[in-house]
């Protein structure tokens, strides 16, 4: 049975804040960090958005591309490492506003940035198996970074969201593959409020080591090629990585530069690949083969072929572009109320 | 200090998450939130159904002193929205400086956190409004 995507959406935060506001502050050079990991600005949730809020809204609008009843839907996933509660799921509260209560199976997921990844993973396995007619797997998150350390300059929040069936697909699922060891690069501990990191360790034997080899897992078992892709896009922390990753692994730069947010966007973690997904389906011609491969630290990849159908250019219109929400509309923030939004302030009781 | 009960807030999820209304069988009106007798008619038999989630500000205020629950958001806007239906609800408008909000803007309505009880305590979702 052919299985895929049947609606996709995205939310992006209107708000933002340039690298430079973050480096006057911590008295770093912003010209190193926007050049050494190719960021500019990120995302910034309001205080009434959370990792919640977003997915509605990116779920919403994949139910307005999926043109499909709610109640099909029969399991939600959403993956995230900033689920506002710790204990009592996201995923409720996002069937409950869809109107896919109650016969859905739902959980939430994560796995660092590739919490969103999974969802799809098991969203794409369960239709497949028949057991569900359509599941929804959403990745987001509002990531903070401590003040002052180098992921500060990139945590960033958006969401992505994607319905999964059999028939009416917008890209069909060709393969998917999970490369997972275990690699201690990142990590948060109970009741700590900022993630610590391992440094350099984040990079080769972490985030090149996994896309890579699951990108390799991909090509072996689809027999592709890099040149047979119009597209590509791998997870996103800065700028930089994803599109070393991509040349690597033997893309060229036209064929990432159509999912690559992060110099405008920041890192969305659960969210970066898959929203990264969302700009390339609304551009993307029927025919157009796509490889997304994502990336958790802890550490794993999932990696996917999609090949795009003809109904992508019925429902793109549907919802808004990915795009115009990364570029239009943007209110900027300054360190303080940058501060203020993201709990960084001791209040008085 | 408990300031939300989660049974009460639970009771208006139809409304606050999925913006269900009802239309009276005998005289057509819509209301929102639901009622048990129609405002217009009296009528007692109803219809759930959808609210449009575009409307235009009808009428608004700015709030400089806001409430314990939502000081940290002043300035805010306060509109009356018409939705695309002709219902008319009141809430916040986000992502908006208030000094620009005006009668008449087309705004859509989006999911958002409302309030929350305190770091401990549940937290509220519904609609705000946001520049369309």
């Amino acid at each position: 049975m052919r299985v895929g995507i049947v609606g996709y959406g995205a939310y992006i935060p209107r708000r933002r804040i340039r690298l430079g506001e973050i480096a006057a502050v911590w008295g770093a050079d912003a010209a190193t960090y926007e050049r050494g990991l190719e960021l500019h600005e990120k995302s910034v949730p309001a205080s009434d958005e959370d990792t919640v809020t977003m997915s509605v809204t990116a779920s919403r609008r994949a139910l307005a591309r999926a043109k499909i009843d709610p109640s099909s839907i029969g399991a939600v996933y959403v993956g995230s490492e900033s689920h506002p509660y710790a204990v009592k799921p996201s995923g409720t509260i996002v069937a409950e506003a869809l109107g896919a209560t109650p016969a859905v199976h739902c959980a939430d997921l994560e796995f660092a940035c590739k919490a969103g990844s999974e969802g799809m993973f098991l969203a794409a396995a369960l239709v497949k198996s028949g057991e569900v007619q359509h599941a929804l797997a959403v990745g987001a998150d509002t990531s903070q970074g401590a003040p002052g350390d180098a992921l500060e300059y990139s945590a960033a929040a958006g969401a992505a969201a994607f319905i999964f069936g059999s028939s009416n697909l917008v890209a069909t699922l060709e393969a998917q593959v999970s490369f997972m060891t275990d690699t201690p690069d990142f990590w948060r501990r109970e009741y700590m409020r900022y993630p610590r990191h391992a440094g350099r360790f984040t990079g080769e034997p972490a985030y090149f080591k996994h896309t890579l080899g699951a990108t390799r897992m991909l090509l072996e078992k689809t027999g592709l090629q890099p040149k047979d892709f119009a597209f590509a896009v791998f997870h996103q922390p800065n700028g930089k990585f994803p599109m070393r990753a991509g040349k690597l692994a033997g893309f060229r730069r036209e064929q990432l530069e159509a999912g690559w947010l992060s110099p405008w966007l920041g890192n969305t973690y659960s969210g970066a690949s898959p929203i990264g997904l969302t700009a390339i389906l609304d551009q993307a011609r029927p025919g157009d083969r796509i490889l997304m491969v994502s990336y958790g630290s802890g550490a794993g990849s999932d990696g996917f072929v999609w090949t795009v159908t003809e109904r992508i250019d019925e429902v793109r219109a549907a919802a808004p572009a990915t795009r115009d929400q990364l570029d239009n509309g943007k209110l900027y923030v300054s360190y303080g109320t940058y501060a203020k939004l993201r709990g960084k302030i001791r209040m008085g009781e | 200090m408990s300031t939300l009960n989660p049974a009460r807030v639970a009771r208006e999820f139809p409304s606050r998450y999925r913006l269900e209304a009802a239309r009276c069988d005998a005289c057509g009106a819509v209301s929102f939130p639901p009622r048990l007798v129609c405002p217009s008619c009296r009528g007692r038999k109803f219809k759930v159904v959808p609210l449009q989630p575009e409307g235009k500000v009808l009428t608004w205020t700015v709030i400089h002193v806001g409430p314990s629950s939502h000081k940290h958001e002043v300035p805010y806007a306060l509109a009356v929205v018409e939705l695309a239906d002709g219902v008319r609800i009141t809430c916040q408008i986000a992502d908006v400086d208030p000094a620009q909000v005006a009668a008449g803007m087309p705004v859509r309505l989006e999911f958002r956190r409302i309030q929350e009880d305190g770091e401990a305590g549940v937290i509220a979702y519904g609609h705000k409004a946001v520049p369309a």
